[in-house]
This record gives structure tokens, C-alpha cells and sequence, in this order.
């Protein structure tokens, strides 16, 4: 007799599955008992909240494309049908069209939980990297979903971005080529990006399965930074998270439903609703504002870069923008590496305090500074945001060694239930606990 | 009061400015009252549009815009929207020459048109309509509000914006001065005139009223669903504020223990 799993459900036919293939014994592992760190705030609602946010997009986005034509001569018109013709499209490309934005604001914060928190240190360095691909991916996505309604924004955005690779040295003019499927955006562009747009999302919910999968090796970080050191320091995820998290999607549906019924167009830019044209160019081509910050700092590159006291340029501007953009992303995966502090949280670190907010600062002067014109002084607000953006990272490592921290509690548990300083604190503050 | 509003909507997202300054010599259009509070607000929820405006509106476009203007994404049907009855839509269609076919000799045909049809359009293609409009076809109008920054301010400001040039800012030949178009030369005359149609309900037709009636119309083409948008949003956040409730309350009852 080959060996069956071991299943004690009450419930016979699920008992019955579960011998065969043990997904209800997974489900209840990883998502009923699965020990999960008692003193939880409310920034650990948001990976919930982007999955949440990652579902709805792909689901829209098949109806969306149900209904949608990929072709430059019907693709702005078969939008339009879907706003105006298909039962209920306006709603549900509003949705999806607000669902990238707030996919972006759920993920920012995501990642600044990250930030503040230390959850890319031993042992979550690659949870926190496979995070950074799952962001890259995103942004792939988002941008070439941005293109898909072929208005000017679409076009043009899509022929700066794309353009980019053309700084490349030797293979630049190819990648654009390849990218394009000919020599300007045009229909072969549309196709592919639409049929990568269709794809890339499947991608990301692999990565996210990993993401989650990895996090549940390590468990979860928590605001105070410490390891739990056994069970009176967690709780199991059900039913305490569960109903954590969905009252945090209550109040986070409450806020996208205000932008999809109430002022869906608020985070898009009017030139979407004019048809691409070739032959116009928009005053002030901008991106969708959850890449502005990015934008931002491969605008501020506004010089060369060359051998000093000669006429000899080693990275021109262009060149030296698209580098620092890409730079300043995949500089992320050297935090676990650039921090040297044994402490994960900021609460604990005097310096980092003040340094993470630099990095905070330093990310709002580049997202305002982005969608400005690349006029003064909106330029001298981005390079000072490009300088001390950089600055943080290569800070890093000097900042955290000569930090010194504050003691650690001892659990927990003994932070949050028992005695010193914290619990008073929680004491004085009632709605602390709720 | 607007202003301020977008300010801490922008504030709270961090995003002011998203949408870059307008082109240097632009001016800000003035702020107008619109009945149905303009399709970008956010503090409309419970306004609907003026139909008897959308349907003034609709007579000024049909009178005036739409010799040079098309509306490619507005069918006859859709005037239902506004108030029109089904009657009133069959007549309307049935007034305009629509070229179908071919047929099964293989002809083309003209037909009265139906409700089913989209508007007519002024030109048989984009060149004609450069052709006939010194070089630049004049842009559909389907979406116009959704596309200014600004929206209904901008193309109200546009229909009211003309003036004298004045001295120091000489425009070409062949454009006009406006004092709110980006550039201030824009290429279409002043299209409205004191009387320019006469109002079948007694309305008097000033320039202003005009521009006020043809851009309620405008903005309830570029956003048909504005109403059952806004009313299906006021129902979706009153059930999900009572679930936010009884979730915060069952979050509560769980975590009463543990604490």
C-alpha cells in the first residue's frame, strides 16, 4: 500500500483530499497556526494588501482584455467602447486603471516598512531581493499597461522610455529595435507590449509565491526588530491576522473606491484622451506619477562625466541618467549588505532614524521634482534629491557602524505584555492595543 | 475652496504637480459653477448633470460646432442620456444623410440615419478636414472635456476667451487671439454670437450661456456614466464604511484576549 498523508479533518471528503494531496494541511500550516509575531502596527497590513491589490488587477485586466483590440488604428476607440458600450466597463477600467496607482502607493509603503523595520537583514535577504524583482517586474508591467490605450501619453511615453536603451554603448540602437519591432513605436510595439502586459502579471504572482513562500521560512520581522523566541511571543495567523488584515482592506477599499467613483481621472494626465498622433508631441511629456521619483533622478544626470582637466567624456549625460535610474532600484539589493547594524528596527537606531528620513525626503523632492519641467529650479530640487538619495545608500554602511543603539528589549512578549518602559507607554495609550 | 481641496488631495499623495505647468504662456482658465460639480471632483457625489443645459447644449453643437467639429464616440442612442425620449432620438437621427453599404449590387447608399449611428461627421476624412481648415483638422470633440488640464473651465474659457490682440503680441494671419489658449493663436474663429441659436425653451442665448450649455453637453459626452458612476460609488462606500465597522469590531473581539 503506497503511504497516504496523515490527515485528521473532520470533514470526510475534505479529509479524503487531503490524504491524496495535502493542501488543506498546507493551508492550515501556513495560513491557520502558521506562528506569526504578536506585536504587529498597522504597516504590516500592506503585503496583504498588494496581493489583494495584484489579484484585482489581473482579474480586470483579463475582462479588460476581453473587450480590447490591440491595434493602433482601434486600440484608443476600443477603450472608449469599453467606457461607454460593454456593461459596466467604465467601473472596471477605472478600476484597473486606479489599481496600478494604488497598486504603487500599497507597494511604496510596502517597502518602506522595509526601510524602517531592517526586514532586509539576516536571515530575510532573499525575501528582500526577490521583493525588488517583484517591484522591476511592476514596473515593467505598469509601464507598458500605461501604453495599451494609445493616447499621446501612451505614445510618447512609451518613445521616451524606450529611447533610453539607446544610450546603451554598441548594443543601444538594437535593444530599441528589438523593443520597438521596427524603427519608431508603432503597431508591432502595441502588440508586444500588450502581449507582455498580458504576461509579466502571471510572473510576478510566481515571484510572489516565492516572496511569501521565503517569508514563511523566516517568518515574519516585526516593529521591534527582535526574533520571536518562541510561542508567547506570536500568535497564530488565524484567526488574529486574518481579521487584522481584513479590516485594514476595509479601510484601504474605502480609499480606492473614492478614486474609481469619484474623481477617476485625478492620477491620469488629460493627453491620454487624445488619440496618439506622430506628428504632435505633447508641451510636457510626463510619466504616470508612481515613476516620477525615477524619472526624477535619470533627469537630474544633466552633464557628462569624463576624465577630469580633459576634453575625454567617459559617460555622457544620457548614458550616465539611465544609469543612475536603474542604479538607484537595484541598489536596493545591497541594503542587507550596506547596513552593518545588528539591529533591525529604527526605533532602536538613533542615527538610522534620522538617515532613513533623509531617504524619505530625498524620495518626495525627486517625485515632485519629476513632474515639473526640466527647468530650474525644478532641476536643482531633483539633483539635490538624486545627491541625497545616493547618499543614503553609500552612507550606510559608515552611519551603521558608528551608530550606537539603544538596548533591545528582552522578547517580545516581555515588551508588550510585561513591565518597563514600553508597556507603560502602552498603558498611558489605550487605543495602542486595539 | 476648489483649489484648496485639490491641494490636500495632492498633499495627501504627495503629488503635487503631477501633471507638469502648463505651457509658460498659458493662462489659468476661471474657476465656473457647473451643475454637476465638473467630471474630475471629488466632492460631487451626489450632483447630476443639468439636462436641460446637455440639451441646449446638444442644439449648439448640432448648430454650430459640428460644421467643423466631430463627436466620432457619440451615437444618436445616447441622447437618451440626456433626456431625450427615444421618439426625439429617431428624429434627430432621421434628419442626417448617413452613407451605408455597399449593398447587394455592391453600391454604396445614403440612408436617414438612426439611432443607432454615430454622429455624422462634418468631413468625410481628416485630411478633408485639414483641407478645409487651413491645414489642421479641428479635434474631435467626444472627450475634449477629459482632455485640458482644467476641463470644463478650459473649454468654457476657450469659447469666452476672445479678444483684440493686443499690440505687444502679434499673432499670425489665419489665427485668432485668445486669451486662453496656450500661445493665445488659435486657429478656429470665435465660434459662438449674441443669438447665434435661438433656444426652443426661451433661454436667452448670450455667449455665455451658450458656452455654458454646449460645455455641460460636452462633459456629459466625454463622461456618459458620470451619474451612475458617482451613485454606484456613494452605495459601494456606504456598504464598505458598515463592513469596515463590523470588521474593526470582530478584530476586536478576537484580539480582546490576547491583550
Amino acid at each position: 500500500m503506497a503511504h497516504a498523508h496523515t490527515s485528521t479533518f473532520k470533514n470526510p471528503v475534505v479529509n479524503w483530499i487531503d490524504q491524496r494531496l495535502p493542501i488543506f494541511t498546507m493551508l492550515d500550516k501556513e495560513y491557520g497556526t502558521f506562528p506569526t509575531p504578536r506585536n504587529f502596527n498597522y504597516f504590516w497590513n500592506f503585503g496583504a494588501l498588494a496581493m489583494f491589490v495584484l489579484a484585482t488587477m489581473i482579474v480586470s485586466g483579463v475582462v479588460l482584455a476581453m473587450h480590447y483590440t490591440a491595434n493602433t488604428g482601434l486600440a484608443f476607440n476600443s477603450v472608449e467602447r469599453i467606457m461607454r458600450d460593454v456593461n459596466w466597463g467604465w467601473m472596471i477600467r477605472y478600476i484597473h486603471a486606479n489599481g496600478a496607482s494604488m497598486f504603487f502607493i500599497v507597494v511604496y509603503i510596502h517597502i518602506l516598512r522595509g526601510f524602517l523595520y531592517g526586514s532586509y537583514k539576516k536571515p530575510r535577504e532573499l525575501l528582500w531581493i526577490l521583493g525588488v524583482v517583484i517591484f522591476l517586474l511592476m514596473m515593467a508591467t505598469a509601464f507598458m499597461g500605461y501604453v495599451l490605450p494609445w493616447g499621446q501619453m501612451s505614445f510618447w511615453g512609451a518613445t521616451v522610455i524606450t529611447n533610453l536603451f539607446s544610450a546603451v554603448p554598441v548594443v543601444g540602437e538594437s535593444i530599441v529595435t528589438l523593443l520597438w519591432g521596427g524603427f519608431s513605436v508603432d503597431n508591432p510595439t502595441l502588440n508586444r507590449f500588450f502581449a507582455l502586459h498580458y504576461l509579466l502579471p502571471f510572473v510576478i504572482f510566481a515571484v510572489v509565491f516565492l516572496h511569501v513562500a521565503a517569508l514563511h521560512i523566516t517568518g515574519s520581522n516585526n516593529p521591534l526588530g527582535i526574533e520571536p523566541k518562541g510561542p508567547q511571543d506570536t500568535l497564530p495567523f488565524h484567526p488574529y491576522y486574518t481579521t487584522k488584515d481584513l479590516f485594514g482592506l476595509s479601510l484601504f477599499l474605502i480609499f480606492f473606491a473614492a478614486f474609481v467613483f469619484f474623481a477617476p481621472n485625478y492620477l491620469g494626465h488629460p493627453d491620454n484622451y487624445i488619440p496618439a498622433d506622430p506628428l504632435v508631441t505633447p508641451p510636457h511629456i510626463v510619466p504616470e506619477w508612481y515613476f516620477l521619483p525615477f524619472y526624477g533622478i535619470l533627469r537630474s544626470i544633466t552633464f557628462n562625466i569624463g576624465l577630469p582637466f580633459s576634453e575625454i567624456v567617459l559617460i555622457p549625460a544620457k548614458l550616465g541618467g539611465v544609469i543612475a535610474m536603474f542604479a538607484s532600484i537595484l541598489i536596493w539589493v545591497l541594503m542587507p549588505w550596506l547596513d552593518r547594524s545588528p539591529v533591525k528596527s529604527y526605533r532602536f537606531r538613533p542615527l538610522y532614524k534620522w538617515w532613513v528620513l533623509m531617504l524619505i525626503i530625498a524620495f518626495g523632492m525627486l517625485l515632485y521634482a519629476g513632474g515639473k519641467p526640466a527647468e530650474q529650479p525644478y532641476v536643482l530640487v531633483g539633483q539635490i534629491g538624486t545627491f541625497l538619495y545616493f547618499l543614503f545608500f553609500v552612507g550606510l554602511p559608515v552611519i551603521s557602524s558608528i551608530e550606537r543603539p539603544l538596548p533591545l528589549p528582552t522578547s517580545i512578549a516581555q515588551s508588550v505584555l510585561g513591565g518597563g518602559r514600553v508597556a507603560a507607554t502602552a498603558a498611558a495609550n489605550p487605543m495602542e492595543k486595539a | 475652496m476648489r483649489r484648496l481641496r485639490s491641494l490636500i488631495v495632492a498633499g495627501l499623495l504627495g503629488l503635487a504637480g503631477t501633471n507638469g505647468a502648463l505651457a509658460a504662456e498659458s493662462v489659468v482658465p476661471p474657476h465656473q459653477e457647473w451643475a454637476h460639480g465638473g467630471v474630475n471632483s471629488f466632492l460631487s457625489m451626489f450632483k447630476t448633470f443639468d439636462y436641460a443645459a446637455a440639451q441646449r447644449g446638444f442644439q449648439v453643437y448640432k448648430e454650430v460646432c459640428s460644421a467643423c467639429h466631430s463627436m466620432d464616440l457619440v451615437a444618436y442612442r445616447n441622447l437618451t442620456g440626456i433626456g431625450f425620449t427615444e421618439e426625439q432620438v429617431k428624429a434627430i437621427a432621421a434628419q442626417y444623410e448617413i452613407q451605408d453599404g455597399p449593398n447587394d449590387q455592391g453600391e454604396m447608399f445614403t440612408r436617414p440615419g438612426l439611432p443607432a449611428d454615430h454622429f455624422k461627421k462634418p468631413f468625410p476624412n481628416k485630411q478633408a478636414a485639414a483641407a478645409a481648415n487651413g491645414g489642421k483638422a479641428p479635434p474631435d470633440l467626444s472627450l475634449m472635456v477629459k482632455a485640458r488640464e482644467h476641463f470644463e473651465d478650459y473649454v468654457y474659457a476657450i469659447l469666452t476667451g476672445y479678444e483684440e490682440a493686443p499690440a505687444d503680441h502679434p499673432i499670425p494671419d489665419g489665427t485668432h487671439y485668445n486669451k486662453y489658449f496656450p500661445g493665445h493663436a488659435i486657429a478656429m474663429p470665435a465660434p459662438l454670437f449674441e443669438d447665434g441659436v435661438t433656444y426652443a425653451d426661451g433661454t436667452k442665448a448670450t455667449i455665455a450661456q451658450q458656452a455654458h450649455d454646449v460645455v455641460t453637453f460636452l462633459a456629459w459626452a466625454a463622461e456618459p456614466h458620470l451619474v451612475d458612476r458617482r451613485s454606484t460609488g456613494v452605495k459601494v462606500i456606504l456598504f464598505l464604511v458598515v463592513f469596515a465597522g463590523i470588521m474593526y469590531a470582530a478584530k476586536r473581539r478576537v484580539w480582546a484576549d490576547v491583550h
